[in-house]
C-alpha cells in the first residue's frame, strides 16, 4: 500500500503511521484513514476512499433513465428510498412531470421513515464505535426492524426498495399499512424516551462526546458540508425549508440546530430530527388524499422505459437526505439515455472536514468522529 | 440436618480424602502424597477450562438477553454444546504467524498468559477445606502472580509487529500496571482487620454472626470493595476497562494478529482471570464461602457467579473511556480514596464499635465527596437547542 504523503514534518521518530482501515472494524465500510500518530495523539489525518468505486455515474449515462432507478438504491444503502426521491425529482425537473397528490404524500410518508431508520441506525453505531458494545445498536434496530418491515410490505424489498417511479410512486399504500404507520409513530416517542434515558445524560457519553471534533459553523460551511452536521454547527439550512421540494412547505415541522458543533451536538440534533419526522408523519398520515398514484403521462413509460426522452436540458434536483443534500445533475441530449449524470454525495463532501475534525484529539476519538459524521461507503465512492 | 448439610459441604474433601485412603493400602506413603497433589492439580486445571468454557457461554446469553436478543441456542440444549463447539472451530482454525513477527515470543506469550491464569486458582478457597494450597501468604501471592500477566500481553502485542497491537500493548502496561497499585492497597485494610495474608484465614475472620460477618458491611469493607472490583475489571481487561482490546478502536488490541488456539488462550486466560478475580472479591469482602443454609462450596460459587454476572452487566451496558480518563481515574482518585481507607482500618480497629461506625463512615464520605469534587474536571454541559422553523 502506498504511503500517503503528509502536509506536515514526517522526520520526527516518535511519529507512528497507522492505517486505520480498508479492512477495519469502525471505518463504516472500505475506507481508509491515514493517521499520523504521536502517543495516542493525532497529528495527522488523510482520509482515503475510493476501494467501493462502482463507475455508477457511467453506468447511469449507459442505461435509460428509469432503469437508473435501481443503481440510486445502491448509492446509500441504508436509506434507498430517499436517493430514489432525489434522482426522481431531478429527472421530473428535466421531463417537466408532475406528480400527483395521494404519491407526493407516499413520498414524504416513505422518505421520512427512510429517515428515522438513518438516523437510530447511525446512532446506534456511533455508540458502538464509543464501546458500547452493541446494546443501544441492538435496541436501535428493534425499532428499525418494524419500519423495513413496512417497506417490504409496501415496496417488496427491505432495503433496496426501487420505489419511486417519474411521475408517481409503483405502489400504493393500503389503509392496512397506514394503519401499521400510524401504530409505529404512536409507539416511537417511547423508544426515544428509553433511548435517551439510556445515553443522553450518560456520563461517559458526555465525557467521549462533549467538545469533541468541533467544527465552527464557518468551517463548515466553506468544506461545503450539510445535513445534521451542519446543523449541529448552528446552522439553519435544511432545503426541506430552503427549497420545500414536493409538499415539504405544507408540512409545519422545525429545524433542530447545535451550538457547538461537536459529536454530541450531532447525535443530538438527529435525535431532535427524529422528533420533527415523526412530526411530519403525523401530518402526512392524517392529510393524505385518495387518488392516483401515477401520472397518467407517465404511465406508458413504465412497460417502454426506452420511450421516455426527456427534451433536451438540463435539471438539477436535490433533497435534504438524512446524510445532507443529496443532488442529482442530469443532462439530457433528448435520447434515451442521460448524457450527463452526476451525483453530488452528501457522504463525500462531509468527509472533507474530517482532518480538520480529527487533529489533535486522541486516536478513540477519531474513530467517534468519523461515526458521527455519518457516511456510508457506497454513496461516497460511487 | 446439621448432619446431611456437614456432608454436602464437605463431599468434594471426603471424596479426595477416600480416593487418598485407598490409595494409601497399596502404595508407599510419598506416593500418596504425589497422588494427593496431582489430583488438586487435575481438578484445577479441569475445572479452569471448563470454568472458562461456560463462562463465555454465560456471557453471550446474558449479553443476547441484554440486547434482547436469544444468544447461542442451537447447540444442544440451551446451547449447552455450544462452548465446545467454539473449541472444535478454534482447534482446526489455521494457525497465522505474521512474516515479520517475533516467531518464539509471539509463540511463547498465549502460552505464558495461561499459567498466572491458573497459578492463582492455587489459593482461591473455593469452600470449607477447599483451598489447593494453603499458603499463609496466600494473599500476597496472588497480588505478585496476578500482575504477572501484564507481561504476556506486552510480549503478544510487541511481537506481533502490528501497530494496531503496539497500541494495545502500551496501553495495557499503562492501563494494568496503574490499577495493580489502587488494587493492593485495597486489599491492605483486609489484611489489618484479618491480620493474616492466608485467604483461608481471612474468610475465618469474617465467620460471625452465623457467617454473615461479613466485611463488606463495614464502611471500609463496602469502599474497599467498590475499589477491588473496580480494578479487577480493568486488570482482566473488561469494559468499560477494555482499551487494550478496543474492539472498535485497535481492531483486537494486542491480539490482532494472533488465530486459532492462540488466541482462545488469550481469551481462556482472561476469562480465568475474570473468575478468580471475581472469587478473591468475594473471598475478601462478601465472606468467601461464609453463610447460612447452604454448602460452602454453594456460597461460594453463588457470590462469584453474582459478581460476573455483574461485570457482563457493565460490559452490556457501559461505554468505554478514554486514555487520559481512565489514567486520571485510577491515579487521581482510586489510589487516594484506598489511602484513606487504611486510615479508616486503622481507627475501626482503635475505637468502640458505635464510634468506630460513625467516624469511618463520615470520613470517608466527606473525603469521597472532597475527591469527587476534586476530580470534577469535566461537568456534563447542559444544552438546550434551539428549534427553528
Amino acid at each position: 500500500m502506498e504511503t500517503i504523503p503528509f502536509s506536515k514534518n514526517t522526520d520526527t521518530a516518535e511519529m507512528l503511521e497507522i492505517n486505520f482501515g480498508p479492512q477495519h472494524p469502525s471505518t463504516h465500510g472500505v475506507f481508509r484513514m491515514a493517521v499520523q500518530l504521536e502517543g495516542e495523539k493525532i497529528c495527522g489525518l488523510k482520509p482515503v476512499f475510493g476501494y467501493l468505486h462502482r463507475n455508477h455515474e457511467q453506468i447511469a449515462e449507459n442505461l435509460p433513465y428509469a432503469a437508473v432507478m435501481p443503481y440510486t438504491d445502491r448509492l446509500d444503502y441504508v436509506n434507498a428510498l430517499t436517493n430514489n426521491f432525489g434522482y426522481a425529482l431531478a429527472v421530473e425537473k428535466l421531463a417537466g412531470l408532475e406528480v400527483p397528490e395521494r404519491a407526493e404524500y407516499i413520498r414524504v410518508i416513505m422518505a421520512e421513515l427512510a429517515r428515522i431508520v438513518n438516523h437510530i441506525a447511525v446512532i446506534g453505531f456511533m455508540l458502538n464505535d464509543l464501546g458500547a458494545f452493541f446494546t443501544p445498536l441492538l435496541y436501535a434496530f428493534r425499532e428499525r426492524e418494524r419500519i423495513l418491515d413496512i417497506f417490504e410490505g409496501v415496496t417488496g424489498s427491505r432495503l433496496m426498495n426501487n420505489f419511486f417511479r417519474f411521475g408517481g410512486v409503483k405502489h400504493d399504500l393500503t389503509e392496512a399499512d397506514l394503519a401499521e404507520i400510524k401504530k409505529i409513530i404512536a409507539r416511537f416517542p417511547a423508544f426515544l424516551k428509553e433511548f435517551e434515558d439510556l445515553l443522553t445524560k450518560n456520563e461517559i457519553l458526555c465525557m467521549r462526546c462533549q467538545n469533541v471534533g468541533i467544527l465552527s459553523a464557518g468551517d463548515a460551511i466553506n468544506a461545503g458540508i450539510t445535513g445534521p452536521v451542519l446543523r449541529a454547527s448552528g446552522v439553519n439550512y435544511d432545503i426541506r425549508k430552503v427549497d420545500g421540494y414536493s409538499i415539504y412547505n405544507r408540512f409545519d415541522f422545525q429545524v433542530p440546530l447545535g451550538k457547538k458543533g461537536d459529536v454530541y451536538d450531532r447525535y443530538y440534533v438527529r435525535i431532535l430530527e427524529i422528533r420533527q419526522s415523526l412530526k411530519i408523519l403525523e401530518q402526512a398520515l392524517a392529510k393524505i388524499p385518495q387518488g392516483e398514484i401515477m401520472n397518467k403521462k407517465a404511465l406508458p413509460y413504465l412497460k417502454m422505459p426506452r420511450n421516455f426522452k426527456p427534451p433536451v436540458g438540463e435539471a438539477y434536483g436535490r433533497i435534504e437526505s438524512p446524510k445532507g443534500e443529496l443532488g442529482f445533475y442530469v443532462v439530457s441530449d433528448g435520447t434515451p439515455q442521460p448524457w450527463r449524470y452526476h451525483v453530488r454525495a452528501p457522504s463525500l463532501i462531509n468527509l472533507t472536514a474530517l482532518e480538520e475534525m480529527c487533529l489533535g484529539q486522541k486516536v478513540a476519538d477519531a474513530i467517534v468522529i468519523l461515526g458521527s459524521i455519518d457516511i456510508v461507503l457506497g454513496e461516497t465512492d460511487r | 440436618m446439621n448432619r446431611i448439610l456437614g456432608f454436602f459441604d464437605q463431599i468434594f474433601v471426603s471424596a479426595k480424602a477416600w480416593l487418598l485412603a485407598l490409595l494409601g493400602r497399596f502404595l508407599p506413603d510419598w506416593v500418596v502424597v504425589l497422588a494427593s497433589i496431582v489430583i488438586s492439580g487435575v481438578v484445577i486445571l479441569v475445572m479452569g477450562a471448563v470454568i472458562m468454557m461456560y463462562l463465555t457461554l454465560l456471557e453471550r446469553k446474558l449479553l443476547g438477553r441484554i440486547q434482547n436478543r436469544y444468544g447461542p441456542n442451537r447447540v444442544g440444549k440451551w446451547g449447552l454444546l455450544q462452548p465446545i463447539a467454539d473449541g472444535i472451530k478454534m482447534f482446526t482454525k489455521e494457525d497465522i504467524i505474521p512474516a515479520n513477527a517475533d516467531k518464539i515470543i509471539h509463540l511463547l506469550a498465549p502460552i505464558v498468559i495461561v499459567v498466572p491464569a491458573f497459578m492463582i486458582f492455587l489459593v482461591v478457597p473455593f469452600g470449607r477445606g477447599m483451598t489447593a494450597a494453603n499458603l499463609n501468604i496466600g494473599l500476597l501471592y496472588f497480588i505478585a502472580v496476578s500482575s504477572v500477566t501484564t507481561l504476556p500481553i506486552f510480549m503478544g502485542s510487541w511481537a506481533s509487529r502490528n501497530k494496531y497491537s503496539l497500541l494495545g500493548g502500551m496501553r495495557t502496561a499503562a492501563q494494568m500496571i496503574s490499577y495493580e497499585v489502587p488494587m493492593t492497597l485495597s486489599v491492605v485494610p483486609v489484611i489489618m482487620m484479618s491480620q493474616s495474608l492466608s485467604t483461608n484465614e481471612i474468610v475465618l475472620a469474617q465467620s460471625g454472626c452465623s457467617g454473615l460477618h461479613w466485611f463488606i458491611f463495614t464502611p471500609w469493607g463496602l469502599a474497599g470493595f467498590i475499589v477491588f472490583f473496580l480494578c479487577a475489571t480493568a486488570e482482566c481487561n473488561r469494559p468499560p476497562f477494555d482499551l487494550p482490546e478496543a474492539e472498535s478502536e485497535l481492531v483486537a488490541g494486542f491480539h490482532t494478529e494472533y488465530s486459532g488456539m492462540k488466541f482462545a488462550l488469550f481469551y481462556m486466560a482472561e476469562y480465568m482471570n475474570a473468575f478468580t478475580l471475581c472469587g478473591i472479591a468475594a473471598t475478601l469482602f462478601l465472606g468467601g464461602w461464609q453463610g447460612p443454609f447452604l454448602p460452602s462450596w454453594a456460597w461460594f460459587f453463588g457470590k462469584t457467579f453474582i459478581l460476573i454476572c455483574v461485570m457482563i452487566w457493565f460490559r452490556g451496558t457501559f461505554p468505554r473511556f478514554r486514555v487520559d480518563q481512565l489514567m486520571g481515574f485510577a491515579w487521581k482518585f482510586l489510589l487516594p480514596l484506598t489511602l484513606i481507607n487504611i486510615l479508616v482500618a486503622a481507627l475501626w480497629h482503635f475505637l468502640p464499635p458505635v464510634w468506630a461506625w460513625l467516624w469511618s463512615a463520615l470520613i470517608l464520605v466527606i473525603s469521597f465527596f472532597i475527591l469527587v469534587k476534586l476530580n470534577i474536571n469535566f461537568v456534563p454541559e447542559k444544552r438546550v437547542y434551539t428549534l427553528e422553523s
